[in-house]
């Protein structure tokens, strides 16, 4: 019993990333029909703001300390990161340990532009090619986002640790009647978890109560109609994919002290949130936000020893094998619309 | 008995009835018309004898054999072809490959792999596909690209694909649907020709009632989903039942 | 003559006499001078151009005849591969084994994974054999591991039976076609320039002629234009008493056995196979050389193959020091800003290149190279005729398939 509560746990933090950006995937699709293979890269940008909000944080300055010597007799040099000599050492301290919350603040403006500049300057000119051209297209910016993150932030993975708070790991165990260490859970995938249903909550409040939010769902089941009422929907849709740009690179902030980000971690993230699409159903959002925590907490059962014993390697493949049988199974996915894109 | 037997077809959608306990008979080589306001079930009707939509209840016989439960494609290897309301052809083809294809598929089946010989190394259907080109008068237009077609053209090539399989039922959904008076009657003049000169039988759905009652030899009128009265045209004309149907309760 | 008629013939001709004079064609520089980075005309590289040649062919007779996007088409390659190093390891080092069970294996694998993916279509179909491809990696990087060799790749081994083989023998025998070693060859200096002749370039060479024309065959076949409707309309295929599955299907298994067919040669010149061929950015290759060439057209694959391994050979390979070089004739300060900036593309970053390339192919040319040549020269043709030309406006019916 501990056990299974255990995976269901593990699974949440990657189920919350693939539903965040399925949910982004979706957003863009629903509303543009458009199929956006660089989503992944827009999750691997916000990671990176993390990363480099935390080299902001520590890029320092050298000064040689004459009362302190090093063990070879030498004066010693001391690094001091600029925060630290700007806002003092204890609150520089702070920022430097808080980088990925703060990272957030980096990432949302520029998430916003990457995606305005994404849909002005190129999905724009896709809406009405075919969607094989779409999938190229944006292939080819994945690629080419990619290679300038590798070409700024190399190729090594760079870890990014959650602030001090969170460290460790809380047991749920004792809270739940079992043995004290079985069910042990790091604070900041709690954390990861809570911020991703505050970001889903808030998007499916956006799009229920707001008079924005009912323009774009009109749009999204029915684009001809909601153009023939004179309202002006491409620049709903291109806020809409700003706002899917900016799940995606929140969800890359915050994922970084779970893994460390590298720069093509997009693309495996982007693999599997298409499957995540798929199988909850092109454009239903609640299925993206479903089958995104269903797939996340599958895969970690997949991947407890017993299973993979049982059968081997079975952990790398479950989620593809599910999505194979939910495509011939339930074309239309778990919660997809009778008839919307069932071929 | 019939070339084509429907038999109480029932079908919903939800909770729409869309077809009511559907009798129809058609007899062979005869032009028959199914009219009827929007939303009567004519277009669910036809598909149901295609295989787009398979019936709730009923049963739909073909030359002695059921329909139901086949693939369109079987469908038209028993001998139905479909005329589309907007001319489906294919459009990255030219004319000439468009008729050739369905000479292909009449006598090779629904799937058989020649991927070795030249397509016009095979020099009796080459010959069949021309002849059917110029029994339309499209052989000047022979080696365009069937997109660049004018409507009027693309409904002519349409036509020329259904007839060069010679089917015995030839189901035209809306033929001169946005067409114009002229181009309207030129499809009449053409449907008249190949009733004439072949053994077909055709079922024509139409608003236009002047098609209709140009070409049909008898009519149903469909209404709610269910056939209201079948006739011969001149009876239909006038027929207080089907002017109720059209105009509601006020006529 | 072949069977083809006069404008393909002329073309297979064209492509034959490349292929045999490739040698010459790509070594146009003298070997001393500067230029002589740009030459190509060596053994790997041409091996490269003619393998990777007929992967795109075989990619092009799926994506270009019936529009289906594989985006896992790298699979059937690495599984070629793999079965083409596992008969060289168990049977003999003769490439004939290799080859024939690289395509019949590549070939069972497509008929089942295309059986599944063809049930769908569109994005479905992509991201369906997206998935398969991905699984094929992971699977040969993990749990497979006894027949993969994982991470190190597959390869011989002085211990492998060889069971075709006289045993004995202190060192792995070379990859041969009945005694004729892959990687023997000849040189031929003449003047200033040294040309290149290799066996293993020669075998792969004329199997790609022999693929291409196959090609040129289905291209013009009765099947052909039955992938053609596919790609163009279904449903009128259907109500025309055609089945698509069972064509798709097989335009699907004859690409597999095409990348199964390249991934043999590739293990045939060089008996290594990785799981790294299988990795989805292989598969986008195939898909970006059969579009910048132009999807849909004979030569188009053949040239967009060559292309972007020539493309990739010489990027890849220059460092800060040729930029260096190249920008000499700016001043100090534009030349260094001019060498940083042209990093960005080169080596490591050859990807970036591929990706602005993939791009710009998509948005300004999506016909590829083909249709930019017919656009090229319907201008010059336009300028020497007359404002007479074209007088019923006849629409131009542009890519048309083997232009």
């Amino acid at each position: 019993m501990d056990a299974i509560i255990l995976q269901i746990l593990n699974g949440l933090d990657k189920g919350s990333a693939y539903a965040l950006i399925a949910l982004g995937l979706t957003l863009i699709f629903g509303t543009l029909g458009v199929v956006n293979f660089a989503h992944g890269v827009l999750f691997a940008l916000g990671a990176f703001c993390a990363v480099a909000i935390q080299g902001l944080f520590s890029t320092s300055f050298e000064t040689i300390d004459e009362t302190r010597t090093d063990f070879l007799g030498n004066p010693l040099k001391v690094q001091t990161p600029y925060v630290e000599a700007w806002f003092g050492e204890t609150m520089g301290g702070v920022l430097l340990d808080w980088s990925v919350p703060i990272a957030i603040l980096l990432a949302v403006p520029v998430m916003a532009l990457v995606g305005l500049a994404m849909e002005r300057g190129l999905i724009k000119h896709f809406y009405k090619r075919p969607h094989a051209d779409q999938i190229l297209v944006t292939f080819g910016l994945a690629i080419v986002l990619q290679q300038i993150i590798k070409y700024f932030f190399g190729a090594n993975p760079i870890a990014v640790p959650a602030p001090d708070v969170f460290q460790g790991s809380f047991d749920f165990g004792v809270m739940l009647g079992f043995d004290p260490f079985t069910i042990m859970y790091p604070y900041w995938r709690i954390v990861y978890f809570g911020f991703a249903l505050a970001v889903i909550a808030a998007i499916f409040a956006f799009l229920q109560f707001t008079t924005f939010g009912m323009v774009v769902r009109a749009g999204m089941a029915d684009r001809e109609t909601v153009g023939l009422l004179g309202i002006n929907i491409g620049r709903r849709f291109t806020i809409m994919f700003a706002i899917a740009a900016i799940v995606a690179g929140l969800a890359g902030v915050m994922y970084t002290p779970i893994v460390a980000p590298n720069y093509d971690m997009g693309m495996n993230f982007l693999v599997l949130s298409f499957v995540v699409v798929v199988v909850g159903g092109m454009g239903s959002l609640p299925g993206a936000v479903l089958a995104g925590f269903l797939l996340g907490i599958i895969e970690s059962f997949a991947s407890m020893s017993a299973v993979i014993e049982l059968i081997p390697g079975i952990n790398q493949v479950i989620i593809y094998l599910v999505a194979i049988v939910v495509l011939l199974v339930r074309p239309r996915g778990l919660l997809g619309r009778k008839g919307v894109m069932e071929d | 008995m019939g070339i084509l037997e429907v038999k109480d077809v029932n079908k919903r959608f939800g909770g729409l009835q869309a077809l009511g306990d559907v009798n129809l008979s058609i007899a062979e080589n005869s032009v028959h018309a199914i009219i009827g306001p929007n939303g009567a079930g004519k277009s669910t009707l036809l598909n149901c004898l295609v295989g787009k939509l398979i019936p709730d209840t009923g049963s739909v016989m073909f030359d002695g054999q059921s329909v139901l439960g086949r693939k369109p494609y079987e469908i038209n290897q028993m001998g139905i072809s479909r005329v589309f309301q907007t001319p489906e052809i294919f459009g990255d083809l030219t004319v000439f490959e468009n008729v050739l294809i369905p000479c292909f598929a009449k006598r090779d089946g629904a799937f058989r792999m020649h991927a070795y010989e030249p397509m016009l190394a095979e020099r009796d259907l080459v010959a069949e596909a021309e002849a059917m080109l110029d029994e339309v008068d499209m052989l000047a237009k022979r080696d365009m690209l069937a997109s660049y077609l004018s409507r009027g053209d693309k409904r002519r090539l349409e036509m020329a694909m259904c007839l060069v399989q010679q089917p015995k039922l030839l189901l035209l959904d809306e033929p001169t649907a946005g067409m114009s008076r002229a181009d309207t009657n030129n499809t009449i003049d053409l449907l008249k020709q190949i009733n004439a000169k072949r053994d077909i039988t055709m079922v024509i759905i139409e608003h236009d009632m002047h098609v209709v009652f140009s070409l049909a030899q008898r009519i149903t009128v469909l209404a709610q989903g269910s056939p209201l009265v079948e006739d011969a045209p001149e009876r239909i004309k006038g027929h207080p039942k089907v002017q109720e149907a059209y105009l509601g309760h006020a006529a | 003559m072949l069977g083809l008629n006069r404008k393909d013939l002329i073309l297979f001709l064209i492509v034959v006499g490349l292929v045999v004079f490739a040698p010459f064609i790509l070594n146009p520089f003298p070997e001393d001078s500067g230029l002589a980075r740009f030459n190509a005309g060596y053994p790997d590289l041409m091996q490269r151009f003619v393998i990777f040649g007929i992967f795109a062919i075989g990619f092009n007779i799926l994506f270009g005849l019936t529009g289906y996007l594989s985006f896992g088409h790298a699979a059937f390659l690495g599984i070629g591969s793999y079965a083409g190093v596992w008969m060289m390891k168990l049977l003999t080092v003769n490439i004939v084994p290799a080859i024939i069970a690289s395509i019949v294996v590549a070939g069972v694998f497509s008929l089942v994974i295309g059986f599944i993916c063809l049930r769908r279509s569109g994005i479905y179909f992509s991201i369906l054999t997206l998935a398969f491809a991905q699984m094929a990696f992971a699977l040969a990087y993990s749990v497979l591991t006894p027949i993969t060799a994982g991470e190190s790749g597959l390869q011989l081994s002085l211990n492998d039976p060889r069971i075709l083989e006289a045993g004995g023998g202190s060192s792995i025998p070379a990859a041969n076609f009945f005694g004729l070693t892959m990687r023997d060859g000849f040189e031929w200096a003449l003047g200033g320039w040294v040309f290149t002749f290799n066996f293993g370039y020669y075998f792969c060479a004329l199997l790609m002629l022999v693929a291409f024309y196959v090609s040129i065959r289905i291209f013009r076949s009765p099947f052909g234009m039955m992938l053609r409707a596919v790609k163009s309309n279904q449903q009128r295929m259907n109500y025309t008493g055609l089945n698509p599955k069972p064509y798709t299907l097989a335009a699907f298994v004859i690409s597999g056995m095409y990348a199964g067919l390249a991934g043999g040669l590739m293990v045939a010149v060089d008996p290594l196979a990785g799981a790294d061929r299988m990795f989805w950015t292989a598969s986008g290759e195939v898909v970006l050389m059969t579009i910048l060439g132009g999807a849909g057209t004979l030569i188009g694959p053949v040239l967009g193959a060559g292309m972007i391994k020539y493309f990739e050979n010489i990027f890849s390979r220059l460092n800060e020091r040729d930029l260096n070089a190249l920008y000499d004739f700016l001043p100090d300060g534009l030349q260094g800003v001019a060498v940083s900036v042209s990093q960005m593309f080169v080596g490591d970053g050859w990807l970036l290149t591929l990706g602005l390339m993939f791009m710009l192919v998509v948005i300004f040319l999506p016909g590829g190279l083909v249709e930019g040549g017919q656009r090229v020269s319907r201008l010059f043709r336009r300028r020497k005729k007359t404002k007479t030309d074209d007088p019923e406006h006849h629409p131009q019916p542009s890519p048309h398939v083997g232009e």
